[in-house]
């Protein structure tokens, strides 16, 4: 069944019925076993992955990688900063990390100076934030495995034996 | 006028033009090609880069280079417990195309019979016939599920007969055997003392089994020329490179031809190869699922939209019947192509008695997959009324 989940993580927009067909199951058992992952939190969501340079009117979204150092807490660790952190809707990934700092975020805003205000207003001045970095993104060139860029036109010949 | 004789006898020629038609033609959905729609994996090519970068531009030795053949061996010995001596018993080739081409001319003496199962690649019978040899067909039919059977080898056989062809899995019908199956196979060999030339370019692409080499089977090393290449496991059919085991005597006399005619394979395809064998088999799995949903879906949608088709056990093709329809397959390709742009190749392309069935690739994108198979449906629905 793990068969489901590589082909939906690959294309989420295949339907029952054809990967029913693809796995030699039926469609109702499919979607059976879909509803059950959507149910326990294996399947989180369905999105399309947008390259924003392409998109009109969005030239000047900025997105950053902010490396956060913080302070953890007695019993909870580094969870309920992080939740404080993550739960602000410009922040769109949190990872802790190892290494030199602690918390790493995906921060996304309109422009640079929406995300400087973000950090210096809301994320530096936190109790038990220590210190922030951030970095602007320059370019995106893949994520999640795709990559940004408009694929090449198939080289085969179109018939061969 | 200056082309001999049997040259100028030889390709089928309606299948040319039918193949310069589709060439010719834009915006068609071609389910007519013979090779993977994935490109070559990056670590591949990455490697192919760096060794033009680090001056790898000369010839190797005659028999490929020997990190490649021990490397080659290595896997065989992982992958199936078939041990081959790198040295004597490994031959790098330019595809196994090439391999094919050495054997026929290396065993055959004028007139010596081949036996050739069809529905079979294109190739075979002419580079029979190229070599001075004389390909006997072994004829197999859709109710048989196209598998070639002891009996029919007996009923097939000719006196003068020193070797047959077996393919597995199967370009074009996808067939494949299980061990069990090859038992019988390789009995009959033994029991006519055949060679048995054994092309397994598709084995990695078998679904529903496990692949068993020929060359495993109790007393078959010593008569398997066992032919194979990365063209298709690894999606490497430009960098055209294969290899052949066998035999240590009948190696050498291959190996004699290929000196002669071609030298060495091309040192890139070889440094990329190295890559290849070493760490390939993680994309190779993943190519493998992909293919085997495909495989799922365009049979189970053939079989949906009207198109009888059976189950291929491998490769990356069907080899649904038009049987009913009252045209011969080339008239229905063309037809196909005209009418709804989908481009597939035409049964009589691999034997004369398949011209009841046609050749559908599934190694391409499920977008275009769903688009042709609903072209399919309409123009087969259009056509019965």
């Amino acid at each position: 069944m793990k068969e489901i989940l590589e082909i939906l993580m690959n294309d989420a927009r295949t339907t029952p019925e054809e990967i029913a067909k693809m796995t030699g199951g039926s469609a109702a058992a499919v979607r059976k076993q879909i509803k059950k992952y959507e149910q326990d939190g294996t399947i989180v969501h369905y999105k399309a992955i947008v390259n924003p340079e392409m998109v009109e009117g969005n030239q000047n979204m900025v997105r950053a990688l902010i490396q956060v150092s913080i302070v953890p807490q007695k019993d909870v660790g580094f969870d309920h900063i992080a939740e404080r952190i993550y739960n602000f809707s410009e922040v769109k990934s949190c990872y802790l990390v190892s290494g030199s700092y602690d918390l790493l975020l995906v921060v996304e805003g309109n422009s640079i100076q929406t995300v400087a205000e973000f950090v210096s207003s809301k994320l530096s001045s936190m109790e038990n934030v220590r210190q922030t970095a951030t970095h602007f993104l320059l370019k995106k060139y893949k994520e999640d495995g795709k990559i940004f860029k408009v694929a090449p036109r198939q080289k085969r010949l179109n018939i061969t034996y | 006028m200056y082309v001999a004789k049997h040259v100028e006898d030889l390709p089928p020629s309606g299948i040319r033009a039918f193949f310069d038609l589709v060439l010719g033609m834009k915006d068609v959905i071609s389910l007519g090609v013979g090779e993977p729609d994935f490109i070559t994996p990056w670590n591949i090519r990455e490697h192919a880069i760096y060794a033009l970068e680090q001056g790898y531009t000369s010839y190797t030795s005659n028999k490929g280079m020997a990190e490649l053949r021990k490397d080659i061996v290595k896997f065989l010995d992982w992958r199936y417990g078939l041990a081959y001596d790198w040295d004597s018993e490994m031959l790098v080739t330019v595809g196994a195309s090439e391999g094919m081409d050495l054997a026929f001319r290396a065993i055959l003496n004028p007139g010596e019979r081949v036996l050739v199962h069809e529905p079979c690649f294109v190739a075979y019978a002419p580079l029979v016939r190229l070599a001075g040899g004389e390909p006997v067909a072994v004829v197999t039919t859709e109710e048989e599920g196209f598998k070639v059977t002891p009996r029919k080898l007996e009923a097939a056989l000719k006196k003068g007969t020193k070797a047959m062809i077996l393919n597995y899995p199967c370009n074009p019908t996808g067939v494949s055997y299980t061990r069990e199956e090859l038992l019988g196979i390789a009995a009959f060999a033994k029991k006519h003392d055949l060679l048995v030339i054994s092309d397994e370019i598709y084995d990695e692409l078998t679904y529903d089994f496990e692949h068993t080499p020929l060359a495993t089977l109790p007393g078959m090393k010593e008569r398997v020329i066992y032919l194979n290449g990365f063209s298709k496991a690894y999606a490497m059919t430009g960098f055209r490179l294969g290899w052949v085991s066998g035999p240590e005597k009948i190696l050498a006399a291959m190996t004699k031809i290929h000196q002669y005619t071609i030298m060495c394979a091309p040192i890139t395809s070889q440094m990329a190869a190295r890559e290849a064998i070493r760490n390939g088999m993680k994309d190779v799995q993943a190519m493998k699922r992909e293919y085997n949903r495909r495989r799922n879906f365009i049979v189970a949608s053939l079989n949906e939209a009207g198109m009888a088709c059976h189950m291929p056990a491998g490769a990356f093709y069907a080899f649904p019947s038009i049987r009913g329809l009252g045209m011969s397959s080339m008239d229905f390709a063309r037809d196909l192509l005209e009418k709804e742009k989908v481009a597939l190749v035409p049964g009589n392309a691999f034997g004369s008695h398949c011209a009841d069935h046609v050749r559908i690739s599934y190694a391409s994108s499920y977008d275009n997959l769903r688009e042709a198979v609903v072209r399919i449906k309409r123009y087969l629905e259009a056509r019965r009324g």
